[in-house]
C-alpha cells in the first residue's frame, strides 16, 4: 500500500512540474479521452459492495452496489432525502461522524476495505477528500486555510509552493494570490467554495466527494467550479451529488440515480450507468421521468 | 392593515370590529411602561457615577492627584496618612492575575470537555451543575479559602505561608470564575457550526486537532470576551479577598504575604466606623472610581474584540 501511495505522489510530482512549466492541458476536453494522458495505475478507483446506512435506527440506505472508475465523474441524482448524501458520506467514513450513524457493506478503495476492523477513518478521510454544499472555511486565513490539511497531515515539503498548486488546481489562485493573509470569510461564496476545494486537494487524496458543491452559487461561480472539475478527473476520482439534471449530463462521465419507491422505505440505487445512456435511453421508467424533470 | 381590509370586504364583515382607539391606547401604554423601566435603569447607573464623580471630587480637594496615582504608600486612617492607590491596585492585580492563571486553563479544558467529548447526556446534567457552583455565595469561598486551602498548603508546601495570604485567596477566587468561564466558553465552543469540524475531519484531521485547532480559533472571539468577564469578577470580588487575603496594604508581588485589594479597602472603611465627610471617608469612593474605570475599561476592551473578531463562520 505504502509504495503504491509513494508511487502516485511521485507521479503526480512530475506532472505538477509540466504544469509550471506552462504546459496544461484545456478545460473541458473530451470525456473519456484525457484517461489516456494519464497512467490509470496512477489513481484508485471505488468498489461498493451491498451497503447500508442507519440512523439509529432508521434505515436510510439500503443495499447499494457500484463501481466507481478512477478518473472519472461519478454523479448521484435523485429526489429529495433519497439518501444521497447519506450515502457519499459512507465513501470516506464521514457517517459514522453523526452521533449513532453506522454503517453494514464493503466499501473498497482500489482493493482495501476502508471499514476493515482496525483501520482509521483519518487516514481514509485524508485519502478521500469531501466537499459540502455549504462553504465551510476555517476562521483562518486563505492561506492557512489550504496549509492546515497539509500541515496536520506532516507534509514537509515547500508549502508555499503546495498552496500556490492547491489554489490554482481550484482555479482561485488568480482572485486570491495578492491577499493570502486575508481571512477565508473575506471570499464570496463561489470563492469560498473553491478554496474549500483547494484545501481539500492540498492533501492529495484520491477520491474527491462532493455534495451539491455548487447549489448555492450563482450560476458563474458554478461554471467555475464545473471547470475545474475537469481539470480535476485528470488526477482523482471524484463523486459528485447534484440536483442539476444538466450538470450532471455535462460534467459526469457515469451517472447513478438515487430512489425511494414507496414512502418509508430506505432509498436506493436505482440505477447506474454511463451518463449518456442514463440520460439518452434509460433502462427503468422512474429514472426517464426523473432525468426528463417529469417528478422530483 | 391588510388583514383587516380584507375581512371587511369579506361577507362575514360584520362579525370583525375592532376597537382601534383603546388599541392604539394600549399600545402606546405598554410602550409607555418598557420605555420607563430601561430608563430607569440607565439613570440609575447615571445616579451612581454622579456620586462616584462627585465625592471622588471632593476627595482630590484633599489630596493631590499626583499623590494618588504615584506614590507607593498606601496609609489611609493613619495620623500620617498616604494614598497610593499603586499599593491596593497592585493586591488587585496578584489576586486577580492568580485567580485567572487557575481559572483560564481549567474553565477553558473543561469547556471544550463538555462541549467537544462530552457525551449529550452527560453535557445536559455538568453544565447545570457547573453553573450552580457559580451561585455560592462569596463568604462561603472565603471561609473555605481561610479555614481549609490555607491550612493545607501551610501543612504540606509553604510552610512559611502568612495565615492572611493573596495566594489562597487568589486560588479559591479562581475556582469562583471557573464556572464563569467555563460556561460562557463553552457556549461559544458549541454555537461553531458542525460543518466547520465536518470540513476538519473531511481533511484527516483526528478530533483532537478539529478541537484545538479548527474549533475553538473559530470560538475565540466568545473566550476572549469569556475570559475577561472573568477578569471583571476577580477584580471586583470581595469577600473572598476581605476575609482570606489580610487587609493588610503593603506592596509585594510574594503571594504568600497578606494584601489588600480595592473592594477589600472599601469593605473595610465602609463597615468601620468612619465618620462621613472625612477624608478616610471619601477615600472610599476615589477607590470606587478607579474601580470603576479600570471594569469599564475592560469591559470596552472585551466588547470591541467581539465586535472586531466576530464569528462569521
Ligand atoms: N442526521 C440525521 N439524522 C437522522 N436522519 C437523517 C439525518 N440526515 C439525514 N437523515 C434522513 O436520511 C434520509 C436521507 O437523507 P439524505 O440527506 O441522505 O438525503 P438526500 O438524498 O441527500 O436529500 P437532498 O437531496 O435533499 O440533500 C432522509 O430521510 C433524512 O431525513
Ligand atoms: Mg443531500
Amino acid at each position: 500500500m505504502g509504495s503504491r501511495r509513494k508511487e502516485t505522489r511521485e507521479v503526480r510530482e512530475v506532472r505538477s512540474l509540466s504544469e509550471v512549466s506552462g504546459e496544461r492541458s484545456g478545460i473541458g476536453g473530451d470525456q473519456g479521452g484525457q484517461a489516456s494522458t494519464v497512467p490509470e495505475a496512477s489513481t484508485l478507483g471505488m468498489k461498493i459492495e451491498g451497503l447500508s446506512a442507519y440512523y439509529g435506527s432508521f434505515k436510510a440506505v439500503t443495499d447499494v452496489s457500484m463501481e466507481i472508475r478512477p478518473n472519472k465523474v461519478t454523479a448521484l441524482i435523485g429526489p429529495s432525502g433519497c439518501g444521497k448524501s447519506t450515502f457519499i458520506r459512507c465513501l470516506n467514513r464521514m457517517h459514522e461522524v453523526i452521533p449513532n450513524a453506522r454503517t453494514e457493506g464493503e466499501v473498497l478503495l482500489g482493493d482495501q476495505d476502508i471499514y476493515a476492523k482496525g483501520t482509521d477513518p483519518v487516514t481514509i478521510r485524508r485519502r478521500i477528500g469531501m466537499v459540502f454544499q455549504k462553504p465551510n472555511p476555517f476562521s483562518k486565513s486563505i492561506y492557512e486555510n489550504v496549509a492546515w490539511g497539509a500541515r496536520i497531515n506532516g507534509y514537509k515539503g515547500d508549502m508555499d509552493e503546495l498552496v500556490e498548486r492547491s489554489l490554482k488546481r481550484a482555479a482561485l489562485w488568480d482572485e486570491v494570490k495578492d491577499k493570502l493573509k486575508k481571512s477565508g470569510f473575506d471570499l464570496s461564496g463561489g470563492q469560498q467554495q473553491r478554496l474549500v476545494i483547494a484545501r481539500t486537494l492540498a492533501v492529495e487524496p484520491e477520491v474527491i466527494l462532493m455534495d451539491e458543491p455548487a447549489s448555492a452559487l450563482d450560476p458563474v461561480s458554478t461554471q467555475k467550479i464545473e471547470d475545474t472539475m475537469q481539470d480535476l478527473k485528470e488526477r482523482y476520482t471524484v463523486v459528485i451529488v447534484t440536483h442539476n439534471m444538466q450538470q450532471a449530463a455535462r460534467i459526469s462521465d457515469y451517472t447513478g440515480f438515487f430512489y425511494i419507491e414507496n414512502m418509508g422505505d430506505p432509498g436506493r440505487l436505482w440505477e447506474f450507468d454511463e451518463t449518456t445512456k442514463i440520460f439518452s435511453s434509460p433502462s427503468r421508467k422512474e429514472t426517464e421521468d426523473y432525468v426528463t424533470g417529469r417528478f422530483g | 392593515m391588510a388583514v383587516d381590509a380584507e375581512h371587511t370586504q369579506s361577507s362575514e364583515a360584520g362579525l370583525w370590529h375592532r376597537d382601534s382607539r383603546s388599541r392604539h391606547f394600549r399600545e402606546r401604554a405598554v410602550k409607555i411602561v418598557l420605555a420607563a423601566c430601561a430608563y430607569a435603569s440607565v439613570l440609575t447607573t447615571f445616579g451612581i457615577v454622579f456620586v462616584l464623580i462627585f465625592e471622588t471630587m471632593a476627595f482630590f480637594r484633599e489630596v493631590s492627584i499626583v499623590e494618588f496615582f504615584t506614590s507607593t504608600r498606601w496609609a489611609a486612617s493613619f495620623a500620617n496618612p498616604s494614598f497610593g492607590i499603586i499599593v491596593l491596585a497592585a493586591g488587585t492585580l496578584l489576586t486577580t492575575a492568580i485567580a485567572i492563571a487557575v481559572a483560564l486553563p481549567v474553565g477553558l479544558l473543561a469547556a471544550i470537555f463538555l462541549s467537544e467529548y462530552a457525551s449529550p447526556r452527560l453535557r445536559r446534567w455538568l453544565k447545570p451543575a457547573l453553573e450552580i457552583l457559580a451561585g455560592v455565595p462569596t463568604i462561603v469561598y472565603g471561609y473555605f479559602a481561610l479555614t481549609f486551602v490555607t491550612p493545607l498548603l501551610r501543612a504540606t508546601i509553604f510552610p512559611e505561608m502568612a495565615i492572611f495570604n493573596a495566594l489562597s485567596a487568589g486560588l479559591v477566587m479562581g475556582v469562583m470564575i471557573i464556572p464563569t468561564i467555563a460556561s460562557v466558553s463553552e457556549d461559544a465552543i458549541y454555537a461553531v457550526p458542525r460543518s466547520l469540524r465536518e470540513g476538519a475531519y473531511a481533511l484527516g484531521a483526528t478530533k483532537r486537532e478539529t478541537a484545538t485547532r479548527v474549533v475553538v480559533p473559530a470560538a475565540l472571539s466568545g473566550i476572549v470576551a469569556a475570559t475577561i468577564l472573568g477578569i471583571s469578577r476577580a477584580i471586583g470580588e470581595t469577600m473572598i479577598v476581605a476575609v482570606a487575603a489580610g487587609n493588610l496594604a503593603q506592596l509585594t508581588a510574594n503571594p504568600l504575604q497578606p494584601v489588600q485589594t480595592m473592594t477589600a479597602f472599601i469593605v473595610q472603611v465602609a463597615s468601620g466606623d468612619t465618620a462621613t465627610g472625612t477624608t478616610v471617608y471619601n477615600t472610599i469612593f476615589a477607590v470606587g472610581s478607579t474601580l470603576f474605570v479600570m471594569t469599564l475599561i475592560l469591559n470596552i476592551i472585551s466588547y470591541m474584540f467581539v465586535r472586531r473578531f466576530r464569528e462569521a463562520y
